[in-house]
């Protein structure tokens, strides 16, 4: 193999490959390097149907009419599935609460949007007579904001309704703004913006399998990568068919990497991973933690998902090297835990070379969160990393525990290694808490806020421990043997395709996963290339055919018990 | 035209202009004292559910006496002044069937499904308040309403599926504004002029539901039931502005509270805890008597409660399983602290409803309340000897003021009571060991 050709076989080059099989210029070398292409052959899944999410609607409406608007808005989480609340939200369904909860918002925005103060800038016209109708401006202004956030054109029948909404809207009411913003609020809650739904298509360069269309190509990247709906670019690039050639492709995910939104993008998906939801009902006792407030909370969740886009995003640094890195940013409220002096705001601060802080499992976020609320928890710690940094699975505790010498009431110990010893002495227990324990005594310099402390009770701490075999006597050691385990890497992998997917593959589809798992390695554990790759792949956008339901559509009408009466309306 | 509908008519109405139109009755019709219906039928029952974790202390709680003047051990001592009111339900048994018993799940999900979970993301059928709100709850202007004492969006005892939670209100300020902001419709305004802008919106809305009609064509099975669910939520919207679009009867126990401008701190403190609880009941009891729902759920924690005692480390889960059994006392004093605060609660909520008078009784008359826990005794994750309760005269269907041993029968056969007490016919309720056809008589009127 010639030098050329294994600089163009480097998972680097592969997509330059993918770029240049697309161009016109086709040469025996690009062939074969191309049907060399390592990423295995994908059985997929079916086109997704998912639901929006709180931020990725509020992204959205960010998006299309900027940051002026109030937009407290929250909408129930998805439930967790397969480590992620991203992959409920393909299953959730939506109650009539929560629809409720969408039509609230959605009547909050709409009214802001046409009000005093936004309609001169956020609409692109104003009304020969604000007291009546405007076909043309109504017109101007939705099919200006309709393709943004329902991620496609909007077709002329669907403009139709919506003007004409606005108009009969406005007549009824006599205020053009009011009928606007009524036809806005239904667009808001129908289910093109709620329900971020995937069309696949017959795939002529693989006959016999499918794709995704191209809009769906479009907002499947989009949600991947901005935790957001596509810009005007990208549905420009979708519109003209280009996204789905591979030169085009390739420069349209170049674009939303390079995009300050793949920061929006970055923290949705972190904040998931490490399930920073449990900051939302997050509270320590006043009592043993007076100094842990809201602020703190809030405080905490940020800082870790600033260091995370500083280190991965901004800086472009190895994965695993977040597990080490002593490189953050504090704020007031965080100093004084970290027992540092503050400074106004946040500011980037390095820990120096001896401190025990290192690294991410050392941020007050995980200390603070996988902790009771007014002690430290070597369990709760242990089977967090397994879980969210492994993406490893815990069983359950058995319901016949022995607690008999943990409940001993003569029994005193002084630190949670010996409480949780006892784990380990009784064979029911053992099995799991063998895999727990070690790793999360190892931060047992921390408690339950996430504070230093040398000792607990007048003991030494003791922080040895091991991981998977892997012995080390402190926290700096715990880190180290974590940023080594090639587990690390591998489940974000795993939890990066699954997000962007909307699920983990099927396990038949495991060889997309090693092939994934080789490729960040190669690339050096970069994310940016990570995501990359992934949006390149023809897994990201190959789908099954999905058979049409044949369900009869509902009726027209609700049956309802009916008995004539006579309303005087006024 | 054919047929008169709703919306047929709705559709013809324009612009507040005077007209005088035939539409099916709303149910929210209330005579001029808010007794009966207008046409002289009973008041409506409503279903309520309540939900503590980690069970009990058998030896301080269960009573020695059954029946009627039924004596109150230490644990439910707080319980005398709304005893009367309630039943208390001991011995009664969830089977766990041929799956494992999920500590602090099996439990509770038997009890309101009537079905064993595979596992500890598993909800085998719709909770009870579900199939209840759909016999019952589809005229009000909330087909149920969910509360939790947590602050956390995740406490929740209801269930449409399996992944579609009722997410529970958890801001009394949020849920106040729900209730009772600009969008009630209260029933004893002096005066009422139809919205056009409500006019316009539903039109909207109807927009809508033909464009998903388009979607539901396109997607799987699977994923068209998600739609069909999200249609009848957008039906439900469409009832909801029907109803602020016709004036309401006068309800005579109806009052809108006033507004609440900030919510507690957040914090699982057992203050906090009881502090967010009596105002989410206040809430829902007002809610309740104002008919803007007939089916409520309130969660006091979850099945493994963290609620915290001041100064002491362990929250209540952690407590149950690691604090010594006081041989003198016969059991964990800290755990049976957690309890008493939750049994404190259960009190005020069935007190609550008693305070608001309805007819010729209170709103307490024409309630049927359930409360379940996820075990019998917490710290060995019990699935026997587990404790119920009921509350409210259910219209006179129930009994009240009654201890009943259930002799270790299944759990489920409080739901059926239920169900049936509900309207709902059904030869039977649940599954496999847990499937039932046998009411607790002991407590039927």
């Amino acid at each position: 193999m010639s030098s050329i050709f294994k600089s163009l076989v480097t998972a680097r080059g592969r997509r330059h490959i993918r770029a240049f099989c697309g161009a016109v210029l086709v040469t025996t070398l690009a062939l074969t390097a191309c049907s060399k292409s390592d990423e295995p052959a994908v059985k997929g899944a079916p086109p997704r149907l998912r639901l929006i999410t709180s931020q990725q609607y509020i992204n959205t409406l960010v998006h299309v009419f900027g940051s002026s608007l109030d937009l407290d808005m929250k909408f129930p989480p998805m439930r967790r599935t397969d480590g992620l609340l991203e992959n409920g939200a393909t299953v959730a369904g939506v109650t009539a609460t929560q629809l409720e909860q969408f039509q609230r918002a959605a009547a909050s925005v709409a009214n802001q949007v046409v009000n005093e103060s936004h309609r001169n800038y956020l609409l692109p016209c104003k009304p020969k007579d604000e007291k009546a109708a405007d076909e043309a401006c109504a017109t101007q202004f939705l099919t200006k904001v309709g393709p943004l956030l329902m991620r496609r054109p909007i077709t002329p029948a669907e403009t139709k309704l919506y003007v004409s909404q606005a108009g009969e809207a406005a007549g009824k009411v006599n205020d053009f703004y009011a009928g606007l913003g009524m036809a806005l609020e239904g667009m808001l809650i129908s289910p093109d913006v709620l329900f971020i739904a995937e069309k696949g298509e017959p795939d002529p360069e693989h006959p016999g399998k499918y794709r995704l269309d191209k809009y769906s190509l479009a907002q499947r990247l989009s949600f991947f990568l901005w935790n957001s709906g596509p810009d005007a670019e990208v549905l420009k690039a979708a519109e003209s068919g280009d996204i789905q050639t591979p030169k085009g492709r390739e420069k349209v995910v170049a674009m939303m990497i390079a995009s300050p939104r793949l920061e929006d993008g970055m923290r949705a998906f972190f904040d998931d991973m490490f399930a920073f939801d449990d900051f939302d009902s997050l509270s320590k006792d006043p009592t043993v933690y007076p100094f842990f407030t809201g602020v703190t909370v809030t405080d905490a969740r940020e800082q870790t998902l600033r260091t995370v886009i500083d280190q991965l995003i901004v800086k472009k640094k190895d994965y695993r090297d977040l597990y080490t890195t002593r490189e953050t940013f504090l704020s007031p409220a965080l100093a004084a835990l970290y027992n540092l002096p503050s400074s106004p705001g946040w500011q980037p601060y390095e820990f120096p070379a001896d401190s025990p802080r290192q690294g991410m499992l050392t941020q007050i976020s995980f200390l603070a969160v996988h902790a009771h609320p007014g002690r430290s928890s070597p369990t709760r710690r242990g089977k967090a990393l397994r879980e969210l940094l492994l993406c490893q699975n815990v069983p359950n505790p058995p319901p016949n525990v022995d607690f008999s010498a943990l409940e001993n009431p003569d029994a005193h110990y002084k630190t949670q290694r010996e409480r949780v010893g006892v784990h380990l002495k009784n064979a029911t227990c053992a099995g799991c808490h063998k895999i727990m324990d070690p790793m999360g005594l190892a931060l047992e310099n921390f408690d339950g806020a996430g504070r230093f402390r040398a000792t607990e009770n007048g003991a030494t701490i003791d922080t040895s421990g091991n991981l998977d075999g892997k012995q080390f006597a402190n926290v700096q050691g715990l880190a180290q043997v974590l940023h080594d385990s090639p587990t690390l890497p591998s489940c974000l992998v795993s939890r990066l395709y699954s997000y962007g997917a909307g699920g983990v593959p099927p396990p038949v589809d495991r060889p997309l996963l090693t092939y994934l798992n080789k490729s960040f390695s190669a690339e050096g554990y970069r994310i940016p290339d990570l995501l990359q790759t992934i949006a390149l792949s023809n897994a990201f956008s190959q789908v099954t055919r999905v058979q049409p339901n044949t369900e009869p559509l509902p009726e027209d009408e609700a049956p309802k018990k009916s008995q004539q009466v006579t309303l005087n309306q006024p | 035209m054919s047929k008169l509908t709703r919306r047929r008519v709705l559709r013809g109405m324009v612009g507040g202009v005077a007209v005088t139109v035939g539409l099916p009755i709303l149910d929210s019709f209330l005579n001029n004292n808010g007794t009966a219906w207008a046409d002289g039928t009973a008041m409506p029952v409503r279903f309520g559910t309540w939900g503590w974790g980690l069970g009990m202390n058998k030896g301080i709680f269960v009573p020695a006496k059954l029946g009627a003047g039924y004596d109150l051990p230490e644990e439910i001592a707080m319980l005398a002044p709304v005893k009367d009111h309630m039943n208390l339900i001991t011995n009664t048994q969830a089977f766990r069937d041929n799956y494992q018993n999920l500590c602090h799940y099996t439990g509770w999900v038997i009890s309101r499904t009537g079905s064993a979970p595979k596992d500890n993301k598993d909800i085998p059928n719709e909770t009870i308040d579900v199939t209840i709100a759909n016999q019952i709850g589809r005229s009000t202007r909330f087909k149920s309403l969910t509360a939790t004492a947590t602050g956390d969006v995740r406490s929740t005892f209801s269930y449409d599926n399996v992944n579609t939670p009722n997410p529970p209100e958890w801001s009394p300020m949020q849920f106040y504004t729900r209730l009772f902001g600009p969008e009630f419709p209260d029933p004893n305004a002096p005066t009422f002029t139809p919205d056009p802008h409500v006019i316009a919106r539903r039109s909207v809305l109807t927009g809508v539901m033909d464009q998903t009609k388009g979607l539901m064509k396109q997607v799987s099975a699977t994923d068209r039931a998600r739609l069909d669910q999200y249609f009848t939520g957008l039906r439900h919207l469409e009832l909801q502005f029907d109803q602020r679009l016709e004036k309401p009867k006068p309800i005579a126990s109806c009052h809108r509270p006033p507004a609440i401008e900030k919510d507690p701190a957040m914090g699982l403190d057992a203050e906090s805890v009881a502090l967010r609880h009596r105002m989410m009941t206040d809430l829902l009891v007002m809610a309740v008597a104002c008919d803007q729902t007939r089916v409520f759920n309130m969660a006091y924690s979850n099945a493994s409660a963290s609620t915290i005692k001041p100064g002491f480390e362990k929250p209540h889960h952690t407590d149950t399983h690691e604090e010594p059994v006081d041989q003198k006392l016969g059991y964990q004093p800290n755990a049976s602290w957690f309890t008493r605060r939750a049994m404190e609660s259960w009190g005020y909520f069935v007190e609550a409803f008693t305070k608001v008078k309805e007819g010729d009784g209170t709103l307490l008359d024409n309630v049927m309340i359930i409360g379940t826990t996820d075990h019998g005794y917490a710290r060995v994750h019990s699935l026997d000897g587990m404790p119920q309760f009921t509350a409210g005269k259910a219209g006179g269907k129930l009994k009240t003021g009654l201890h009943v041993d259930a002799n270790n029968t299944p759990g489920t056969r409080l739901g059926y009571t239920a169900l049936r007490i509900m309207g709902v016919d059904t030869p039977s309720w649940g599954v496999n060991s847990n499937n039932t056809s046998k009411e607790l008589t002991e407590i039927l009127a």
